[in-house]
C-alpha cells in the first residue's frame, strides 16, 4: 500500500520536473537569440513586380524567411505556418509583414513567386530579384544558401537554405529567429507580446 | 486513501495515456503482413510543375526487419523518399535510399523529417481528392494505400 503510494507520488514528481524544465529551457532559450543590433539590408522585386526595400517594410514587424518554391517540405510547412500566425493575430495581423524570399530566382520569377505565396495567405510577400540582389539579401540577414546537384530533383537541382524565420522589429532591426517547427501559436504569443 | 481510489487514479491515468497514445482518430490503417501503414496524406500541389509531397507512418509489427525498397504514385513519374536534414539551423533535401523499419518499431514520414517526394506529376494535386500509392517492401511486397489530398497549407490530418 505505502510502495504504491510512494509510487505515484514519484511519477507526479518527475511529471513536475519534466513540465517545470521544459518551460524553464524555454524561457532561458529565447534569449539568446534576442541578439539585437543589426540591420538587415535589400532590394528585391516583389511578387506584383515592384521593386522594394527594407525601408518599404518599416512600420511593421516583419517575419522572414528564405526558402524555393520547388521545396515540397519545410518551405510550404514555414507558409502555411505564417498563414496561420496572421490568422491567429487577428486584428493585429496588421502590423505584421511575412514576406518569403526566394533564393532560387533562376526558376522564381516574379509569377511563379505570386501564384506560389498566394496560395498561401494573402497577406503573404514574395520577394525575388537578380542573383545577386537575392545573394546580397542572404547576405545581409547572415542567412545561408546554396545549390546541390541532384539528379532525381526537378531540372537537375535542389536548394539548402537556412530554415529560421527572422523576426525585424517596425524599426527594420533584427530582433529574434524562430526555429523550424515552433508553433504558430507561441509564435503568436511572442508577437503579441511585442506589438 | 483507500486501495480503491488509488486504482481509480491509475486507470483513470491509463486510460488517458491510451488515449493521447491512439493515432488520430478516424485514420485508416492499412495492413500487409507484419507492416501497418496509417496516417497517409499529401498536401494540394499548385499545378503540376513542382513536387509535391506525401505522408505516412510505417509500423513493422514483425520480429524481421523491413525495407521500404521502393514506391509508385499514380499521380506522379517518380516517386522516392527525401529526406530534410537540419545543420546548423540550414534544411538541405536529398533522397533516403531504402528506408529500414527495425523489428517493431514505426518509422514517422512528417513535415521536416521523411516525406514521399512525387515528382514530375502526371496531374495536380486537388484538395479533397484521393490518389493511390504502392509501397514496394522487401518482405511484404507490394501494399496499396490510399492517399488523401490535404489543402495546401496542411500541417497533418485533423486529429
Amino acid at each position: 500500500m505505502r510502495a504504491i503510494r510512494y509510487t505515484l507520488w514519484g511519477v507526479a514528481l518527475v511529471a513536475l520536473v519534466v513540465v517545470a524544465g521544459h518551460q524553464l529551457s524555454h524561457f532561458l532559450g529565447t534569449d539568446p537569440d534576442e541578439v539585437s543590433g543589426f540591420r538587415p539590408t535589400f532590394t528585391l522585386v516583389n511578387h506584383q513586380g515592384e521593386t522594394v526595400s527594407e525601408v518599404t517594410y518599416r512600420g511593421n514587424w516583419a517575419l522572414v524567411f528564405f526558402g524555393f518554391t520547388n521545396c515540397p517540405d519545410i518551405c510550404p510547412t514555414t507558409l502555411a505556418e505564417f498563414g496561420s500566425i496572421m490568422d491567429g493575430l487577428g486584428d493585429e495581423a496588421a502590423g505584421v509583414t511575412p514576406l518569403f524570399i526566394t533564393i532560387d530566382p533562376e526558376r522564381d520569377r516574379v509569377e511563379k513567386v505570386a501564384e506560389y505565396v498566394s496560395a498561401f495567405h494573402p497577406s503573404i510577400v514574395g520577394l525575388t530579384g537578380t542573383d545577386k540582389q537575392v545573394a546580397d539579401a542572404a547576405k545581409s540577414f547572415k542567412a545561408y544558401f546554396e545549390r546541390v546537384q541532384q539528379e532525381s530533383a526537378p531540372d537537375g537541382y535542389t536548394m539548402g537554405h537556412t530554415s529560421v524565420v527572422y523576426l525585424l522589429s517596425p524599426d527594420g532591426y533584427f530582433v529574434r529567429t524562430y526555429q523550424f517547427g515552433e508553433p504558430p501559436e507561441m509564435i503568436v504569443k511572442d508577437l503579441r507580446e511585442r506589438i | 486513501m483507500s486501495i480503491f481510489k488509488f486504482l481509480s487514479v491509475v486507470a483513470a491515468l491509463t486510460f488517458l495515456l491510451t488515449v493521447i497514445s491512439m493515432s488520430p482518430v478516424g485514420a485508416e490503417t492499412v495492413r500487409e503482413g507484419d507492416v501497418a501503414i496509417d496516417v497517409v496524406w499529401a498536401r494540394a500541389s499548385i499545378g503540376t510543375s513542382r513536387p509535391a509531397a506525401a505522408y505516412l507512418t510505417i509500423r513493422n509489427e514483425g520480429s524481421e526487419p523491413e525495407v521500404l525498397a521502393s514506391i509508385k504514385a499514380s499521380v506522379s513519374e517518380l516517386a522516392e523518399v527525401h529526406k530534410m536534414t537540419m545543420t546548423d539551423g540550414i534544411a538541405r533535401m536529398g533522397p533516403a535510399g531504402a528506408v529500414k523499419i527495425p523489428a517493431g518499431s514505426e518509422v514517422v514520414l512528417n513535415p521536416g523529417g521523411l516525406h514521399v517526394m512525387l515528382m514530375k506529376l502526371k496531374q495536380p494535386l486537388k484538395e479533397g481528392q484521393k490518389f493511390t500509392m504502392t509501397l514496394i517492401f522487401e518482405n511484404a511486397g507490394p501494399v496499396d494505400v490510399s492517399v488523401p489530398v490535404l489543402g495546401i497549407g496542411a500541417r497533418g490530418p485533423a486529429k
